[in-house]
């Protein structure tokens, strides 16, 4: 129906925008040249799974580690969310409660949901998907806000006797899976969203 | 556009079927890191216990902490009410290399602020809240649950020494955590205390640290060292104290008697062994007593001053105590008597030779009878003239009436003599009948009749007097006033003014100038005696 690249035979840069005939390098950057990326999704559920892995750490270790006079106190993601909302604070728990576990959650879901849809060749709701994986791309970013926080908290709080906060195991998996998700998001090719509702027509 | 040559024919690789791309890798590195993270977590994980106690204050779920010797061994994860509602659980996750902690003879315990008779302590708990103290115990077993100590342990189970029992009839000032004092050096603590099941006496569980635990020889004697110890004796005044702590919180001190042992054969007390805890130092050396006899004595005098563990005293050496005192009819003697139950240690009146020891049970009663037979009676005595206080004095008086000694009676009775004070009122009544037997009556008549003849030579004196008073004592106050008057004539007369002086002196003036006269008519009549008949030649 709609003319692409791939059906006039023809390739397009994917850092300088060439198109141009098939070839094994771009003729202006010199980068390699591929109809679609290679492998992508493949790539994109490896990720996408090593990203849903470390979720479960992420969530069950401790984040931060608050050494104080008063003790020692262990906190997950979950436990501080809980600790703000019983304190009053519940703007910030939903905050973190929708940052921190409900956004990678979703994106989990949602590329899942793409990739699973690319395999079953659906041509329903098209526009919708590639939106969604727009937003995904947009969003991913921004779970990295909680492992801001604590790595601020721990360049902040050293006062050697009176309270000390180390980062736990739990932030860098949470890390992890923040940048498992953004690398799933992006080797994850949006043309094959639309690839498939094409294949009918050729 | 037009001098680039001609692209390359593009190569086509074909998808590479059959071989897994190399991005799996990071997936699995995921799971692996993960999996070994909480693999980690979860094998330093130590065993979960549960303690319980009476309350749960100060212990915060996910806060509190377990520490032994201040080093945090675990946390308290979760608390809550035990079935049976007598008390609260703590679930306490230990840490993994704390597992030992479990052992079945741990001891647990809460660490607040207390204030006890040894001080303050867990003083810094009131900034950092309590924590949960632990006592390791050394048993292989482990336990999952535990009976949590309400007061801290007083010597941790990992200190060398030996644990004692002490017998005590009260427990005084003593509590929990009292020193126990070996030469005035502070050498162990009560542990605790519990009232015997007979409710008579108080067991007391001590703790004597190494190295002072081998001068416990099952010889040693301990007493209350709480307090002062103020004594009179023929030394005069002593005042005996332990270290000022004792005064105030109470303690045991012990003593081995007749250290005649070097200290390296001393046998030292097995674990547990039960020692009697007397209540002064000199209680504690005194021989160890026997069961005591019982014997009642009924006096027949009031036994006022008489107290009940008065002494009980033979020939001075005090040998059993009074136990009891009352006051009953006796019908056939138709009066009071006062029967006086005595506590007599057989045992202390043959300590020199054991052969001749006072046998026990009935026998000794044949030998008490024995000894009433010659002359063993029972004597009220005063032991106190200030006070009053009164004692029971046994003594040999071969002199008194035979007494019977029943020996089936039980307790044996033990005859009386009077006391020494009623002795005296014996006396004094004896003398008052001797007076009361004298001749007042005619000794006042011939008393009276001497009186009135006496009363009559006094008047008669009197008048006498009055007579001398009227006629003699003018006469020689007159004489006396003339003699006055003559001797100050008399001294008128020598006085060197008196007129009688003058002359006498113009009499000698003269006298002399007669005498020169005189001299010179001698003296001429010399020369010229013819002057005397032709006169002087010079006047001629």
């Amino acid at each position: 129906m709609t003319p692409t690249a791939l059906s006039h035979g023809l390739m397009a840069c994917p850092h300088c925008g060439l198109v141009q005939e098939p070839a094994e390098h771009c003729p202006r950057c010199r980068s390699r040249l591929h109809h679609r990326k290679p492998d992508s999704l493949t790539r994109s559920w490896a990720l996408l799974l090593a990203a849903a892995i470390s979720y479960i750490p992420a969530n069950l270790l401790p984040v931060m580690i608050t050494s104080s006079l008063t003790g020692t106190e262990r906190d997950t993601i979950m436990s501080g969310v809980i600790y703000f909302w019983t304190s009053g604070s519940e703007g910030l728990a939903a905050l973190i409660f929708t940052v921190s576990i409900l956004i990678p959650l979703l994106k989990l879901g949602s590329l899942s949901f793409l990739a699973v849809s690319i395999h079953l060749r659906s041509e329903r709701s098209v526009h919708q998907r590639a939106k969604l994986f727009r937003i995904v791309e947009l969003v991913g970013r921004w779970s990295m806000l909680d492992v801001f926080v604590v790595a601020l908290m721990v360049g902040l709080v050293q006062f050697s006797n009176l309270a000390i906060i180390e980062a736990g195991p739990g932030a860098a998996m949470f890390g992890g899976v923040v940048v498992l998700t953004m690398l799933a998001a992006h080797s994850f090719d949006p043309r094959l969203i639309w690839d498939s509702s094409e294949r009918q027509d050729v | 556009m037009s001098e680039r040559p001609n692209p390359p024919p593009p190569s086509i690789h074909p998808p590479r079927r059959g071989r897994i791309s190399l991005v799996w890798l990071v997936p699995v590195i995921a799971a692996l890191i993960g999996l070994g993270l909480v693999a980690q977590t979860y094998l330093d994980r130590g065993p979960t216990i549960e303690i319980s106690f009476l309350t749960a204050k100060g212990i915060e779920p996910g806060k509190t902490q377990v520490r032994f010797r201040d080093v945090e061994i675990g946390q308290v994860q979760a608390v809550h009410i035990a079935k049976d509602r007598t008390g609260v659980v703590a679930t306490v996750e230990l840490h993994k290399d704390a597992r030992d902690f479990a052992s079945s003879d741990s001891r647990y315990w809460v660490v607040r602020p207390r204030l006890a008779g040894a001080g303050i302590s867990g003083l810094e708990t009131v900034l950092s809240g309590a924590y949960i103290g632990v006592d390791g115990g050394r048993s292989g077993q482990t336990q999952k649950e535990f009976q949590g100590l309400e007061e801290p342990p007083v010597v941790a189970s990992d200190v060398p020494g030996h644990r004692y029992r002490l017998l005590a009839e009260d427990i005084g000032s003593l509590d929990i955590g009292s020193p126990v004092y070996y030469r005035r050096i502070p050498v162990g603590h009560v542990e605790r205390y519990a009232l015997e099941p007979d409710g008579r006496h108080i067991a007391l569980g001590i703790f004597i640290k190494a190295p002072y635990d081998r001068y416990v020889t099952p010889d040693s004697r301990f007493w209350h060292a709480s307090g002062v110890d103020l004594r009179v004796d023929a030394n005069g005044l002593k005042v005996e104290t332990q270290a000022l702590a004792t005064i105030l919180m109470g303690g045991i001190a012990f003593e081995t008697p007749e250290l005649v042992t070097a200290p390296d054969h001393l046998t030292t007390a097995e674990d547990a062994h039960q020692f009697p805890l007397a209540a002064s130092h000199a209680d504690a050396l005194k021989s160890p007593d026997g069961a005591p006899a019982i014997l009642v004595v009924r006096f027949r005098q009031s036994i006022r001053g008489l107290t009940v563990g008065a002494p009980v005293d033979f020939r001075g050496v005090e040998i059993g105590q009074v136990r009891s005192l009352g006051i009953t009819f006796d019908a056939a003697a138709q009066e009071y008597v006062a029967p006086v139950v005595l506590e007599v240690y057989p045992e202390r009146l043959s300590t020199m030779d054991p052969q001749h020891a006072m046998p026990q049970g009935p026998d000794h009663r044949e030998v008490l009878a024995g000894l009433v037979k010659h002359g063993l009676r029972a004597q009220l005595k005063t032991g106190s003239l200030l006070t009053g206080q009164k004692f029971v004095s046994l003594d040999f008086h071969p002199e008194a009436p035979p007494a019977r000694f029943d020996s089936s009676l039980n307790p044996p009775e033990l005859p009386t003599v009077p006391g020494d004070l009623e002795e005296l009122q014996k006396q004094v009544q004896d003398i008052l009948a001797k007076l009361s037997r004298l001749p007042l009556d005619e000794l006042a008549g011939d008393m009276h009749r001497t009186l009135v003849a006496l009363e009559g030579s006094l008047k008669r004196m009197e008048t006498l007097e009055a007579h001398a008073d009227k006629e003699v004592l003018p006469e020689i106050r007159d004489g006396l006033r003339d003699m006055r008057q003559t001797v100050q004539q008399l001294q008128a007369t020598m006085a060197p003014d008196a007129p009688l002086q003058q002359d006498s002196r113009a009499a000698l003036q003269n006298l002399s100038a007669v005498a020169r006269s005189l001299k010179t008519l001698s003296d001429t009549l010399d020369k010229q005696p013819e002057s005397l008949l032709r006169g002087k030649s010079g006047e001629k």
